[in-house]
């Protein structure tokens, strides 16, 4: 039975490892954003997961549900709170003005962009 | 773990913008908080390590939310 918490914290692994890979090649802040985001979130949320699994192995009582309960609290509050912070943190880029990567180094729409939004 | 920490405390070391080492501190501290857990399990006092796990990531959520508002209003240097 701990293969399987044992696989489900390899997987979480590779994503946090794909994520360090997206965040050290991709050209500009978005793109990087874009892969770490993702692989953060997900890597984190599976290792958790793995671990609480792994927590109850030793036994049913009643510590071990509450430590596991914990355990998949964070997970739920992190898989919910990092795209909200990754999205604060986009947002915050943008206004800033950070010029998303093109190929040949001209923008795609109107840069700056208008300051018409509401904040 | 303590590989990938590294390399992405390369990225909020030396990232061009003030935004990728907003990312890169994020991202150092989501594995710290991976590797907090798994010292709980290691030294077998989990039902303390898990509060401070908990406590944690609520703090890194919140200071993420806080500095990216901040360098909104005051705009990248």
């Amino acid at each position: 039975m701990s293969f399987v918490a044992i696989f489900i914290m390899l997987v979480g692994t590779f994503f946090f490892a794909t994520g360090v890979v997206g965040l050290l090649r991709f050209p500009d802040f978005y793109a990087r954003m874009h892969a770490t985001g993702k692989g953060d979130t997900l890597g984190a949320v599976l290792v958790l997961t793995g671990l609480a699994v792994y927590n109850l192995l030793g036994g049913f009582s009643s510590g071990n549900i509450l430590v596991s309960l914990k355990l998949m609290f964070i997970a739920v509050f992190w898989f919910v709170a990092t795209p909200t912070a990754i999205h604060a943190l986009l947002r915050a880029a943008f206004d800033a003005g950070i010029m998303p990567w093109t190929k040949d180094g001209k923008p795609v729409i109107e840069w700056p962009p208008r300051k018409g939004r509401t904040k | 773990m303590g590989i990938l920490i590294l390399l992405s405390l390369y990225r909020g070391v030396f990232g061009p913008t003030v935004f990728d080492r907003i990312m890169g501190v994020g991202f150092v501290g989501s594995k710290t908080l991976v590797i907090l857990v798994l010292m709980g399990f290691i030294y077998e006092r989990i039902d303390m390590f898990v509060d401070i796990a908990l406590a944690y990531s609520i703090l890194l959520f919140a200071s993420t939310l806080v500095v990216a508002k901040y360098f909104q209003t005051r705009g990248a240097t």
